[in-house]
C-alpha cells in the first residue's frame, strides 16, 4: 500500500475555504466528500473525529486547513448521502462508510466462500485480523462495523453470531451455504 | 438770574451751550424729550434759595438740562443721581400746575429734592415725567461711555462724584461687552421661546400625518378615497404605506421610467457607472422645475428591480450608492480580473485589483465579490486575507 495520491486542487488555497457561492459550494462538498472516502479506504480509516486532528483536513505545504464549519458540513454531506453516521449526538464522532454494511457482509460472504466455511466458526478477531482475512479488505475492519455487517447477515439467516466462553472473544456461525 | 439762584450753582452742574445756544451733548446721549416753561427750585433740603425760573427742560438719555436761553445758562443734573421721583404732595402749587419732586445726591449734600413746575398743558407734562420714568428705569446712561455724563469743554480734570470709574478704561469696555453678550442671549432665548412653540405645534402636524397614514393601512379598497389620501400625503413629503407594499404608486413608477430613461447616455459617457449622488445632479437638472428629493431617486432605483430596465442600483459595503448599466460594465470588470488571475498559486487580493482597475479597494472587493458570485472566481480565506482565484472547481476531477 503506497503513499496516498492527494488529487491536484488538494495543493489549491481555495479548496481549503469554505466557499459561499451556492454552485461553488456544491462542487466543493463533492470533491471533498470523495476525497474523504477515498482516503480512509486508503488507510483503512473508520472514524472521524471533529474534536481531534486529522491529516487529511489541511495541507502544510500551502499553510491551509479546513475549518470546523467546513469539516462539519463536509461530513454532514456525507452523512445524508448514507455514507457516513454520526456516532454521537453532538456529531463529534463519524463513521465514515467507505464501503457500506451492505457491502462488508457481501465481502464476509465471499471469506468465507473462498475458505469453505460455509457451515464453520470464526471468532470476530479472526475476521478481523487473522489468516483468512489477510491481504483483503476485511483486514483490519473495525469492529463496530463487522458487528453490524454480521447482524445483516444474521437477518438474512446466514449468520449467527455468538457470545463465547468467559474470556473468549465473540464468534459467528455461518449457515452460508 | 438773581443771587437767589446760586443754590444752583452750588447743587447742579453747569452744562455747556453751543454757540446757537443748545446743550453740548455727549457721545452716544441723545435728547428725549423738550419741556419750555419749567421752574426748578429746591425744597427740604436745607438749602434756600429762589426757583429757576421757565427754563426750557431737556430730558436726555443721560441728563436733565434746565437751560436758560435769555441768560445763556444751563444747568445739568446727571439722571444717575436721582434716586427717587414722586407726585408732590397736596398743596397749593399742585392747583395750579404739574410738579414733580426729585431726589438725589448733589454735590457735597447726599440728599436733595428739587421741585419741578410747569404751568403749561399737563398732558405735556405728564408725557416728560413718563419719558423720565422710562429712562431712569432702563437706566440708559449706562450703556454710554462715560464721557456722555459729564461732557464739559471745560478742563473738567475732577471727574463728578456721580460718575462711576469702573466705567473707564478696558473693564468698563469689557463690562459692557459682558452686558451686550447678556443682552444677546437674553434676545436668543426668547427666539427660542418661540422656535419651541413652532415645534410644538410641527409635532403635532406629524402625529396628524401619522394617524392619516395609519388609517390608510388599515382601510381596505375604498380606493378612491385611499389614492385621494395617499397623493396628500404625498403632497406634504410622506410616503404612502401603499407605495411600498405594493408595486409603487403611478408617480414613483414613471419616476422610476423616466430616470432608466434618461440615465443611460450619460452611463454611457462615463464607462457604465456613475455614483448615485451625480445621476441626482444631472436628473434635477435635465428637469429644471419640478426637482425630485433624494427620497424620490431612492425609490425610482429601488423600482427598478420590479421594471424590466438595463439599469441597476449598485449598494456597496461602505454605502455608497452607484447605478450602473446591467451587464456590460461587469463582463469589462471580469474580464480585467480573469486576466489578472492567471497565476493560481498566489491569487487576487483587493489591492491588487484596485491596482488593476484604477478604483478605491473598496470598490474593487465589490468587483471581486460579484465575480465570484456570477461563477468566475472562487476565495482563499487564508491567513493573507481574502484572495480570489479562478473557479477551478467548476472543471475540477479526480485524476
Amino acid at each position: 500500500m503506497g503513499d496516498f495520491k492527494f488529487p491536484y486542487f488538494f495543493d489549491y488555497p481555495p479548496y481549503f475555504t469554505l466557499q459561499p457561492v451556492q454552485d461553488t459550494r456544491e462542487k466543493q462538498m463533492q470533491l471533498w466528500k470523495e476525497l474523504i472516502l477515498r482516503y480512509c479506504q486508503h488507510h483503512k480509516c473508520f472514524i472521524i473525529n471533529l474534536e481531534q486532528e486529522f491529516p487529511l483536513f489541511q495541507n502544510l505545504s500551502i499553510q491551509r486547513k479546513l475549518s470546523f464549519e467546513a469539516r462539519e458540513v463536509f461530513l454532514a454531506a456525507l452523512v445524508a448521502e448514507g455514507k457516513a453516521e454520526w456516532l454521537d449526538k453532538a456529531h463529534k464522532k463519524c463513521l465514515v462508510l467507505w464501503r457500506s454494511i451492505q457491502e462488508w457482509s457481501e465481502m464476509i460472504l465471499q471469506l468465507v466462500r473462498d475458505n469453505a466455511m460455509e457451515d464453520g466458526v470464526l471468532t470476530l478477531d479472526e475476521i478481523q485480523s487473522g489468516d483468512e482475512s489477510r491481504g483483503t479488505e476485511l483486514a483490519g475492519i473495525d469492529r463496530f462495523v463487522l458487528v453490524r455487517a454480521l447482524k445483516l447477515l444474521e437477518q438474512r439467516g446466514k449468520a449467527a453470531m455468538f457470545k463465547g466462553k468467559a474470556g473468549d472473544d465473540e464468534g459467528v456461525k455461518f449457515s452460508a451455504s | 438770574m438773581g443771587s437767589g439762584s446760586r443754590w444752583a450753582e452750588r447743587l447742579l452742574e453747569s452744562g455747556a451751550l453751543s454757540d446757537a445756544g443748545r446743550p453740548l451733548l455727549g457721545p452716544g446721549e441723545v435728547e428725549c424729550q423738550l419741556l419750555d416753561g419749567v421752574d426748578i427750585e429746591v425744597v427740604d433740603s436745607g438749602v434756600e434759595g429762589d426757583p429757576l425760573r421757565s427754563g426750557l427742560l431737556i430730558l436726555t438719555n443721560a441728563r436733565m438740562f434746565w437751560v436758560h436761553q435769555h441768560s445763556r445758562s444751563a444747568f445739568f443734573l446727571p439722571l444717575s443721581s436721582v434716586s427717587r421721583i414722586s407726585a408732590p404732595r397736596k398743596g397749593l402749587k399742585s392747583v395750579f400746575s404739574s410738579t414733580l419732586r426729585l431726589r438725589g445726591a448733589a454735590a457735597a449734600h447726599s440728599s436733595v429734592t428739587l421741585l419741578l413746575s410747569f404751568r403749561g398743558h399737563a398732558s405735556s407734562f405728564d408725557n416728560l415725567v413718563s419719558q423720565l420714568g422710562a429712562v431712569l428705569q432702563s437706566r440708559a446712561w449706562e450703556t454710554l461711555p462715560a464721557a456722555a455724563v459729564n461732557p464739559s469743554t471745560a478742563s473738567a480734570s475732577t471727574p463728578s462724584s456721580h460718575w462711576n470709574p469702573s466705567r473707564a478704561g478696558v473693564s468698563g469696555i469689557l463690562r459692557k461687552e459682558q452686558e451686550q453678550w447678556e443682552q444677546t442671549d437674553k434676545n436668543l432665548q426668547e427666539a427660542f421661546h418661540d422656535l419651541n412653540a413652532l415645534m410644538g405645534k410641527a409635532k403635532e402636524m406629524v402625529l396628524l400625518a401619522d394617524k392619516m397614514r395609519a388609517r390608510l393601512l388599515t382601510e381596505g379598497s375604498a380606493s378612491g378615497s385611499q389614492q385621494e389620501l395617499h397623493d396628500l400625503l404625498l403632497s406634504v413629503g410622506i410616503a404612502s404605506p401603499v407605495t411600498k407594499e405594493s408595486a409603487g404608486a403611478l408617480y414613483h413608477q414613471q419616476l422610476s421610467r423616466q430616470l432608466a430613461d434618461f440615465v443611460g447616455s450619460p452611463l454611457q459617457s462615463a464607462g457604465g457607472m456613475l455614483a448615485l449622488v451625480d445621476v441626482y445632479c444631472l436628473f434635477n437638472r435635465a428637469r429644471g422645475t419640478e426637482l425630485i428629493s433624494p427620497e424620490d431617486l431612492l425609490q425610482a432605483c429601488d423600482l427598478w428591480d420590479r421594471l424590466d430596465v438595463p439599469v441597476m442600483l449598485r449598494r456597496f459595503d461602505s454605502g455608497a450608492l452607484a447605478i450602473q448599466i446591467k451587464s456590460k460594465s461587469d463582463d469589462e470588470v471580469v474580464a480585467r480580473i480573469m486576466r489578472l488571475v492567471d497565476d493560481l498559486r498566489t491569487g487576487v487580493g483587493a489591492r491588487e485589483a484596485a491596482k488593476c482597475l484604477g478604483v478605491a479597494p473598496a470598490l474593487a472587493k465589490e468587483h471581486l465579490f460579484s465575480a465570484e458570485a456570477r461563477g468566475f472566481l472562487c476565495r482563499d480565506d487564508g491567513p493573507d486575507g481574502l484572495r480570489f482565484y479562478t473557479n477551478f472547481f467548476k472543471d475540477a476531477q479526480f485524476p
